[in-house]
């Protein structure tokens, strides 16, 4: 049930890619405080991802531990 | 319809990954990477400590190696070195950690990763067994390489974790694509787990295979000038030997001494977990930074957890930055989870690991970090020198501490412990 849920998910949103025509809320030269690295969610590189292996290890939790966020998608 | 759902995401689209442990890179506004590889596999000291789990602890660190790559811009060639230690409820787990990563031309960047933990286990587990301190080693490589075209990179990487009594080997691909005026980034990955599990001492022609997948996606959106969401969901299943073949659970015993006896665990061959997590960053007018974000889990045993957490980052001039954060997380127990069973083999699966009980833990975080830019060291283009403190606490809602003597069965006091965790970290872009 959860796997079929999550590549539909996926699916659509690669649909959703091709509306390319889509103009940016946030232009390339207003994402300076997005770019700076105080708005990574992994600013210490490894020893970030070392943390979730410390709550792995301790929880029965796991999973989308991860970084979605961060940057500013201005390169 | 499921495994044709499954089988367009992964197989058609070669899909997925990326995304995880905290490692979305992104660009500068002069185009470098902010954030670095990670990988990493299951760390022996989760092993001990929750060695139920320690089968997805492979798979989910190299989602944190794919995580290295930002859509459109390859991260930056880096050397990042770690020392980590931690200690608490009886375990003192330490050693390094060495990532390095090198481009090859414009399109195409390469990783590799070097991780060990050194053991020390005495924890209540082993403890409450009769068993005494033990000591071992776990060593993990991996590999990775990255392929930009345009908005897109494909990732791909392998893993291999090796101690005396565990293998995992792990393989892992995922694809990350920008969209939307590059407001948007698509990661979906999936990887696949082989490990086999043994016992000290024990043949390892007679060691039990747990496979596994991973199944990833991510989202990561820029809301506002100041503002990032990230939206994350992983779908993992198990299969195989999923106990761990150290704990025992225990039964009441009326002609034992202690009133109560010990068997095996015994859990179901199969396992599905869902998380899904969001996140958000926001930039302060005076250069700091808010991040909060909530993940929500829950799996096929029965056992549901919220987790929460809140950070800030402070700037102190051009090179020193603080961070303090705060996690809370608690988790209901399994369905076959109890922490005495009324007689011997009284239900079809049984359990007293602590991992599945019920409980609550917290984390208090500071970290301190040094930062130089390029032009400062010849031939480095940024070093970030940081020192970071956790301290966590764990309270059982119904695991009790055996090593407490003079209770009545089952009226043993409950278990807590805390732990301290430290790392020290020093990246190297050139």
């Amino acid at each position: 049930m959860h796997a079929f849920k999550l590549p539909g998910i996926a699916m659509v949103l690669v649909l959703l890619a091709g509306c390319s025509g889509i103009e940016p809320w946030v232009k390339p030269y207003e994402r300076d405080n997005l770019a700076d690295p105080i708005m990574s969610l992994s600013r210490h590189g490894y020893a970030d991802t070392y943390m979730h292996h410390v709550y792995q290890a301790r929880e029965a939790a796991r999973g989308a531990e991860g970084g979605t966020g961060g940057g500013c998608g201005c390169n | 319809m499921v495994v044709a759902a499954i089988s367009l995401v992964t197989g058609t689209l070669r899909l997925y990954w990326a995304w995880l442990n905290g490692t979305r890179l992104r660009v500068y506004s002069s185009g470098r990477v902010c954030s670095h590889p990670a990988g990493g596999a299951a760390t022996k000291q989760a092993r001990i400590a929750s060695p139920v789990f320690r089968q997805t602890y492979t798979l989910l660190a190299l989602l944190a190696f794919t995580t290295t790559s930002f859509a459109a811009t390859l991260a930056p060639d880096a050397v990042d070195i770690m020392h980590h230690r931690y200690e608490g409820g009886g375990m003192e787990i330490d050693g390094p950690s060495v990532l390095v990563r090198k481009s090859i031309g414009t399109q195409v960047s390469v990783t590799g990763h070097y991780y060990i933990d050194s053991i020390s286990a005495a924890s209540v587990d082993v403890i409450a067994l009769g068993s005494s301190e033990y000591t071992e080693e776990r060593t993990e490589i991996s590999g990775g390489i990255d392929y930009l075209h345009e908005k897109t990179i494909m990732s791909m990487g392998y893993t291999n974790s090796s101690e005396n009594d565990y293998e995992a080997n792990t393989l892992y691909f995922s694809v990350s694509q920008d969209f939307f005026g590059d407001l948007t980034t698509l990661t979906l990955g999936y990887a696949r787990g082989w490990d086999d599990v043994g016992q000290r001492g024990q043949p390892e022609s007679e060691w039990e295979e747990a496979d596994r997948h991973n199944y990833k996606i991510g989202v990561s959106q820029v809301i506002t000038r100041n503002m990032l969401m990230g939206l994350d969901i992983d779908v993992i299943t198990d299969e195989g030997k999923l106990e761990n073949p150290y704990r025992r659970n225990r039964y009441v015993d009326a002609s034992a001494t202690a009133g109560y006896s010990f068997q095996n665990e015994l859990y179901p061959d199969t396992r599905t977990s869902t998380a899904a997590a969001l996140r958000v960053m926001y930039y302060l007018p005076y250069r700091a930074s808010l991040k909060a974000d909530y993940r929500f889990f829950r799996d096929t045993w029965g056992i549901q957890a919220h987790t929460v957490g809140a950070g800030y980052t402070h700037t102190f001039g051009d090179h020193w930055k603080a961070d303090i954060h705060y996690r809370y997380y608690t988790q209901d127990q399994a369905d076959f989870y109890a922490d005495l069973f009324p007689f011997q083999n009284s239900q079809t699966h049984l359990a007293r690991d602590k991992e599945l009980s019920q409980y609550a833990g917290s984390t208090v975080g500071l970290g301190a970090s040094y930062e130089l830019k390029q032009g400062v060291i010849p031939g480095i283009d940024r070093l970030l020198f940081s020192v970071l403190l956790d301290r966590l606490d764990f309270s059982y809602d119904n695991f009790r501490d055996l090593t407490q003597t003079g209770h009545a069965v089952g009226e043993e006091p409950l278990y807590a412990f805390d732990a301290l965790v430290s790392r020290i970290s020093l990246i190297l872009e050139y």
